[in-house]
């Protein structure tokens, strides 16, 4: 937000509002009370509601662009594609790869994003939400704990299974009033098998995650394809739909999490090519992005990564998640060829949608 | 947050019972006070630079608050708050200030001459004297609610002010952003620096926006005067020295702040105060005289005497540790300060101090002699 924001932008967009009264001081007072890191490039402002995107257009546009390697929402179009019988070789040599997971998000048309949204409109995304996943069924059927009304033992079930989430502490999102009420129509919703989960109002509408130990991306895509697609088709027959469209792809409250809001990933053992002086470059030009096991901003333990998918915006999820499949077999064989003494290739820089 | 007016607009869109908040599990005066009712009849209004119910009370949402200590759960956004909100903020207000009634009239006396005594309270005791106070700025909207254009208007208002004081009060502004390493240092050490704020009671109400930008301390050269600028209020305006002079430190008090006051004046920005409620700060606890006056005494007997607490309800005063609000006693130093801010004065105030601290000083002394104090005990003032 800071490179981009000018006095003459500010000027153009102050006057504005979206037609549910978000402004554009709202959007950046993230980006303004969270100067940032010289090393890490925060984005600095939210959306308040799907209308944002349009309305601050001036200010949005460049940021995503610079967000998104160059994807230019005034001329692109961003491809969605959740048929998951296209992805190959997704089934990973499991003494190395420990989990496998992919998360994305959705937001429900018509209601304002977690900044902006009054309390009536968060219970509203909860109500819709919960009625629609109470109608999946088979292996997708669960059951949801609203944060408001947990009993003790539930809430420890959900610790031990690392389901829980806490409020927001980082100014990042309290400054941006995503707690606001918390935790009012905040909650978790969980398949009987745990492999399908839905976290309602915290930092989007929904955050939908598809997970299992092992290395079975397919079976963890599979499952991810299909259970959107049902949450979809269950919130359609009641009049609803999901924010969506041709330029942005699936809206969201960050503009980082634009396109796909995917995040496709595993835990994988790479003891001895993450000591390579080349791990970091054979990382980037397989467009991925390595973490710590707790997640964004840990560090790693005894070896063992997360690593993702770099892209959401400009290449479709079936690709994102292909990309993802493809880099960590080639990790892997780095691995394995070390374990043997062998030399490893730096691969060539493969193509995003440029 | 504060949002737009255009936003609770669009609010009203949907029932009273569908955007109520769930006050269950909240003890707060806020939530004890705020009925559906009451929020239905409120909720359509706004004060003329459009703060709502809801920005008033978020901060009482966002904090359930704790079953031992009473929060107040709402803050003002400027002046007019205090008018359009008084539904709710009048019976907050009684509560919190021992049932006083929307139609009272509150006493201002910043009069110095008026206090009796002060300036011998024994040394040996006393190791600190010190009266704080807050002011706002007429014609601004208040931190929760201020824009940047405010805040630094402000900051160019108070930073004319303070620098054209000369004598005792001839001093210095160190604005947050530009501070140098040394400066910040230097008033690091004299335990002058504030910090941002953390605690969620003050920044799920929106004053926190935009640090460091038109924050800043100034001080005197002698460091007994002190200002900060833009924290939780406009202006929170501090007098304090080592030792028991509690007269001297109200002089300076007194006299400073009709200085900066008459300088405020001139631009055609008051302080902010009305008959009914004195000065105006953000938060209702600080209405009245705003003033707390205090010292940092030694009571080591007296402190672990079985009537200690009743002694110091009955001299309306209260008992901090010195690491101020929130902090344990050491070493059986306590931060002994007035109760009360609004319906008495400043002078009344700083007296009950003056004379209660006087009191159980001589009652320690008593204590150290092995001698009985019931007879000390004093009335219900």
């Amino acid at each position: 937000m800071a490179s981009h924001l000018t006095p003459a932008i500010y000027s153009a967009l102050c006057d504005r509002s979206t037609p549910n009264g978000y402004r554009l001081d709202q959007a950046i007072q993230t980006g303004v009370d969270n100067p940032g890191h010289p090393f890490i490039k925060t984005v600095g402002m939210v959306a308040g509601d799907e209308e944002s995107y349009e309305v601050f257009a001036e200010l949005l546009d460049p940021v995503i662009k610079e967000r998104h390697n160059g994807y230019d929402p005034k001329t692109m179009t961003h491809p969605t594609d959740l048929d998951s019988s296209k992805l190959t070789s997704g089934m990973f040599d499991e003494k190395y790869v420990l989990s496998s997971r992919v998360r994305t998000g959705r937001s429900i048309r018509g209601l304002s994003l977690p900044p902006a949204c009054t309390r009536a409109e968060r219970r509203e995304v909860e109500h819709v939400v919960v009625e629609a996943l109470s109608g999946l069924s088979g292996d997708l059927t669960g059951k949801y704990f609203s944060l408001t009304q947990m009993t003790d033992q539930e809430q420890q079930q959900l610790i031990d299974d690392h389901f829980l989430f806490d409020k927001p502490v980082s100014p990042l999102l309290t400054c941006a009033g995503m707690a606001r009420d918390w935790p009012d129509a905040r909650g978790i919703w969980h398949n009987n098998e745990k492999t399908f989960l839905i976290w309602v109002n915290e930092e989007d509408h929904t955050r939908v995650i598809s997970m299992e130990k092992g290395g079975n991306m397919k079976r963890v895509f599979d499952r991810f394809c299909r259970g959107l697609k049902e949450v979809e088709r269950l919130i359609q027959e009641r009049g609803w739909e999901f924010m969506w469209n041709e330029r942005l792809g699936y809206i969201l409250t960050c503009p980082s999490n634009l396109g796909t809001g995917l995040r496709a990933g595993v835990h994988v053992k790479l003891p001895l090519l993450s000591k390579d002086p080349r791990f970091s470059k054979i990382l980037d030009n397989l467009r991925l992005q390595k973490r710590g096991t707790g997640g964004v901003d840990t560090a790693a333990v005894g070896g063992t990564f997360d690593i993702s998918n770099l892209d959401r915006l400009g290449q479709s999820e079936v690709q994102l998640v292909q990309t993802v499949v493809d880099g960590v077999n080639y990790l892997v064989e780095c691995e394995k060829r070390l374990e043997k003494g062998q030399d490893i290739k730096v691969p060539a820089p493969i193509k995003t949608f440029k | 947050m504060p949002f737009g007016n255009t936003h609770n607009n669009f609010k009203l869109n949907y029932k009273v019972e569908e955007e109520f908040p769930d006050l269950s599990k909240h003890n707060n005066h806020m939530a004890k006070v705020l009925t559906k009712e009451l929020y239905g009849k409120l909720r359509d209004k706004q004060t003329p630079s459009g703060y709502t119910l809801d920005d008033v009370i978020q901060t009482g949402v966002d904090n359930p608050g704790h079953p031992f200590i009473m929060t107040v759960g709402c803050v003002a956004g400027d002046e007019e708050s205090y008018t359009v909100f008084k539904d709710l903020l009048d019976p907050i207000i009684s509560d919190r200030h021992g049932g006083y009634k929307p139609d009272d009239k509150h006493k201002t006396d910043m009069n110095f001459e008026n206090l009796k005594g002060g300036d011998d309270l024994d040394p040996n005791y006393v190791l600190s004297s010190r009266v704080r106070t807050g002011r706002s700025i007429k014609g601004f909207t208040l931190p929760p609610h201020n824009s940047r254009g405010e805040r630094r208007l402000i900051e160019k208002l108070s930073v004319e002010a303070l620098t054209s004081l000369d004598g005792e009060f001839k001093g210095k502004y160190y604005p947050l952003k530009s501070m140098t390493d040394a400066e910040q240092e230097q008033l690091i050490n004299d335990h002058f620096l504030f910090d941002k704020p953390v605690s969620p009671l003050l920044t799920c109400a929106g004053m926190a926006r935009d640090w460091p930008d038109g924050r800043g301390i100034w001080h005197n050269d002698d460091k007994t005067f002190l200002v900060w600028v833009n924290e939780e209020d406009h202006l929170r305006v501090i007098s304090m020295q080592k030792g028991g002079n509690m007269r001297e430190v109200f002089r300076r008090f007194c006299t400073g702040l009709a200085k900066i006051e008459e300088i405020f004046k001139k631009h055609n920005h008051g302080f902010m105060w009305s008959e009914h409620l004195g000065y105006i700060l953000t938060c209702p606890s600080n209405l009245g005289t705003g003033l707390r006056g205090g010292v940092h005494v030694k009571l080591p007997k007296l402190s672990t005497h079985p009537k200690f607490d009743e002694i110091l309800n009955r001299l309306r005063l209260q008992k901090r540790g010195t690491g101020g609000v929130d902090t344990a006693s050491v070493g059986g130093v306590f931060d002994i300060s007035n109760a009360d801010r609004l319906g008495s004065s400043e002078v009344d105030q700083v007296q009950m101090v003056v004379d209660g601290v006087k009191l159980m000083v001589e009652m320690e002394k008593k204590l150290e002699k092995g001698e009985a104090i019931d007879s000390m005990i004093p009335a219900q003032k």
